[in-house]
């Protein structure tokens, strides 16, 4: 079953585990599951993000000083109460240093059926991760861009089946300030009818209700990270979750 | 170009060698790295391409650059010691051979806008150098730390045109320019990546080998002329990512010589303060390839120390990892004070200020058991000028 296909418009919600304190994040998935939204990506930091921002950067970088690494993340939500999907989204390096079969062991055992590793290509996974991952029920998301070509879109439509396509929502690391205008718009439409039954979700950059709304106009939702860490940064993100969960 | 024909410098269609290497990027590099790759394929064997590199290497840089017979060094060894003189390129380091090939690519690319990203920013100079020459935009990353101890070559750069942007992310060093440099390259991608050593995603590692090839090519020349053998023994270079140890290797790896990587081990090999990659450091993913790193045991990239702002990277290029893992090249570790040492020596004895990078490698004679028959050769990758304040401080 892909946990990621529901028959409705959905929304995503990116934090950093370690931040802004080491155990906040079981406070978090109960708060984001009380304001209705669908699933978790739970980022696990490494100290050279190469796709982000400035700000997942630095929540990065205080997770880190937090303490926060894989072993302690799992503990964790070895005690989340929150039945909100989630899934892990983290650069590959922390995953190889602690193990790839122990890393999907626990993911397997706390139903954590996809993962984000944006520096890990399709190719590579296919040629050396992708038996091992899939025998233990984690099927990674990829990322693709409005530029990627129909060919791959349908080879990652097809390898993300059981779980999503993340679509960046423009050639930029993460946070960027951008409009979704309408051409932007017309181009997720056609790959989300290139992806078919895969579901497929925007994200990069997505700040305001607005923004969240037009991306569900044309795709199966929306993704927020720097902009909800932002207002998690001030303490302002309940009222932030007010207003695009409305 | 005359090609590779050893697996140590020609990665698979993956582009890895062995299990080192590869291109572990976001998929939003995905198109740029297709795109270089291409261009690169398409002209590495073309004729004009090679010629105007070529051309541009002897009568712009300055090549070939000597190889010199060390009497005093020679005589202090007991065997034949020759020096690579890498140091007499235009701009003082062998960072100019790979920066003048990969523009003339940028340029064929209809590149307008060059991003690099620098340590001690020799790669810098020879960057901002060769963008002035062909007359495109230069953006350099240089951490906020090394922009304060590499000042002089900051100034330069600026006086070539350069533009120089601080990294004020992470530990403001190399490790982290390069990752604003890559940040750079995602949000801008009509620019052009010039990556500094034999490090990045494939297919740079393959590229900036290539492209010091000329190193070892012209020592194979230089030695059979003076001394009717065709190769030498020993081989003896600095890695820092491993440019100039890949060029001075090259055209050596499948002839019976014996490999030598030398490793700064700063204040002492297991004191934590130490930047030999290839000994404490272990298998990860660092800047799109996967390497040999000095990591924790959470696998967060550490901070590596020497007193070289060249080698102070806490990766090596994955063909190096390769090599060493295969046990094909070995590496010595030396440290900041050896280095201090061999400098001096070299200064007081030949007349020659060699980079504090280069003097890694001659420090490494002092280790390695030679005998008379023996032919070294120590890769002198670049000059000291740079480094004068660290070698007058030691006084
Ligand atoms: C003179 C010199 N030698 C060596 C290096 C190390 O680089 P690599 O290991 O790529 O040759 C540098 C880098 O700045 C350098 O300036």
């Amino acid at each position: 079953m892909n946990l990621f296909n529901k028959n409705k418009k959905q929304l995503s919600i990116f934090i950093t585990a370690g931040y802004p304190m080491i155990n906040s994040i079981n406070e978090q998935l109960n708060l984001l599951e009380e304001h209705g939204v669908d699933f978790v990506e739970v980022g696990i930091p490494f100290s050279d993000p190469l796709a982000d921002g400035p700000v997942i950067q630095e929540s990065s970088s205080v997770a880190i000083n937090n303490g926060m690494n894989l072993s302690i993340l799992f503990e964790q939500l070895k005690d989340r109460n929150s039945t909100l999907p989630i899934l892990l989204m983290g650069y590959l390096n922390p995953v190889l240093n602690f193990g790839i079969t122990k890393f999907l062991k626990n993911c397997n055992a706390l139903n954590i059926t996809s993962v984000i590793l944006p520096d890990l290509s399709l190719e590579i996974y296919e040629r050396l991760y992708r038996k091992q991952f899939e025998a233990y029920g984690v099927y990674p998301s990829f990322l693709i861009t409005p530029s990627t070509d129909e060919t791959r879109v349908k080879r990652t439509a097809d390898i993300c089946k059981n779980s999503f396509v993340y679509l960046v929502s423009n050639n930029a690391t993460t946070g960027g300030q951008k409009n979704i205008g309408e051409k932007q718009l017309l181009s997720y439409r056609q790959i989300k009818t290139i992806c078919g039954k895969t579901p497929v979700f925007v994200g990069f950059g997505i700040q305001s209700k607005s923004d969240v709304e037009a991306v569900q106009s044309v795709v199966d939702g929306a993704i927020i990270g720097s902009s909800y860490l932002k207002k998690l940064a001030r303490n302002e993100h309940e009222k932030y979750l007010s207003s695009i969960c409305s | 170009m005359q090609l590779s024909n050893s697996k140590y410098t020609q990665p698979d269609d993956l582009g890895f060698f062995g299990e080192f290497g590869g291109a572990f990027v976001p998929e939003l590099l995905r198109p740029n790295l297709t795109e270089l790759e291409d261009s690169f394929n398409k002209f590495k064997n073309d004729p004009t391409f090679v010629k105007e590199y070529l051309e541009l290497l002897n009568h712009y840089v300055g090549r070939p650059t000597p190889l010199y017979f060390s009497k005093k060094l020679s005589h202090k060894h007991e065997c034949s010691v020759y020096l690579k003189r890498e140091d007499l390129n235009h701009t003082g380091a062998h960072k100019i051979n790979n920066a003048i090939g990969q523009l003339l690519i940028a340029k064929r690319m209809g590149k307008t806008q060059i991003v690099a990203e620098t340590g001690a920013g020799q790669h810098g100079v020879a960057t901002a150098t060769a963008c002035a020459l062909m007359n495109i935009e230069c953006i350099v990353f240089m951490g906020e730390k090394d922009i304060e101890r590499q000042a002089p070559n900051v100034k330069r750069m600026e006086f070539l045109g350069a533009k120089i942007i601080p990294a004020t992310s992470g530990s403001k060093t190399l490790k982290d320019a390069t990752n604003e440099a890559i940040r750079y390259w995602i949000n801008n991608p009509s620019s052009y990546y010039l990556i500094g050593s034999v490090v990045g995603p494939h297919p740079y590692p393959e590229m900036v080998a290539l492209f010091q090839s000329v190193i070892s090519k012209e020592i194979k020349t230089q030695l059979n002329k003076q001394t009717g053998k065709s190769i030498p023994t020993k081989v003896v270079a600095c890695v820092g990512g491993g440019s100039n140890a890949a060029g001075a290797f090259f055209e050596f790896y499948e002839e019976n010589v014996e490999l030598i990587a030398v490793e700064a081990s700063g204040h002492g090999l297991h004191s934590g303060k130490s930047a030999a990659t290839s000994i404490l450091g272990t298998p990860g993913v660092l800047h799109g390839s996967m390497t040999i790193l000095m990591q924790d045991k959470h696998g967060q990239v550490t901070e590596p120390h020497s007193i070289s702002a060249g080698l102070d990277y806490p990766g090596i290029g994955p063909l190096h990892a390769f090599s060493i893992d295969e046990g094909r090249t070995k590496s010595i570790p030396i440290t900041d004070q050896e280095a201090l040492i061999a400098a001096k020596e070299l200064s007081r004895t030949e007349g020659i200020i060699p980079a504090l990078e280069s003097a890694h490698a001659l420090a490494a004679l002092e280790k390695i058991n030679s005998s008379k028959d023996d032919i070294i050769i120590v890769n002198l990758s670049g000059r000291g000028d740079k480094d004068m304040e660290t070698y007058l401080n030691d006084e």
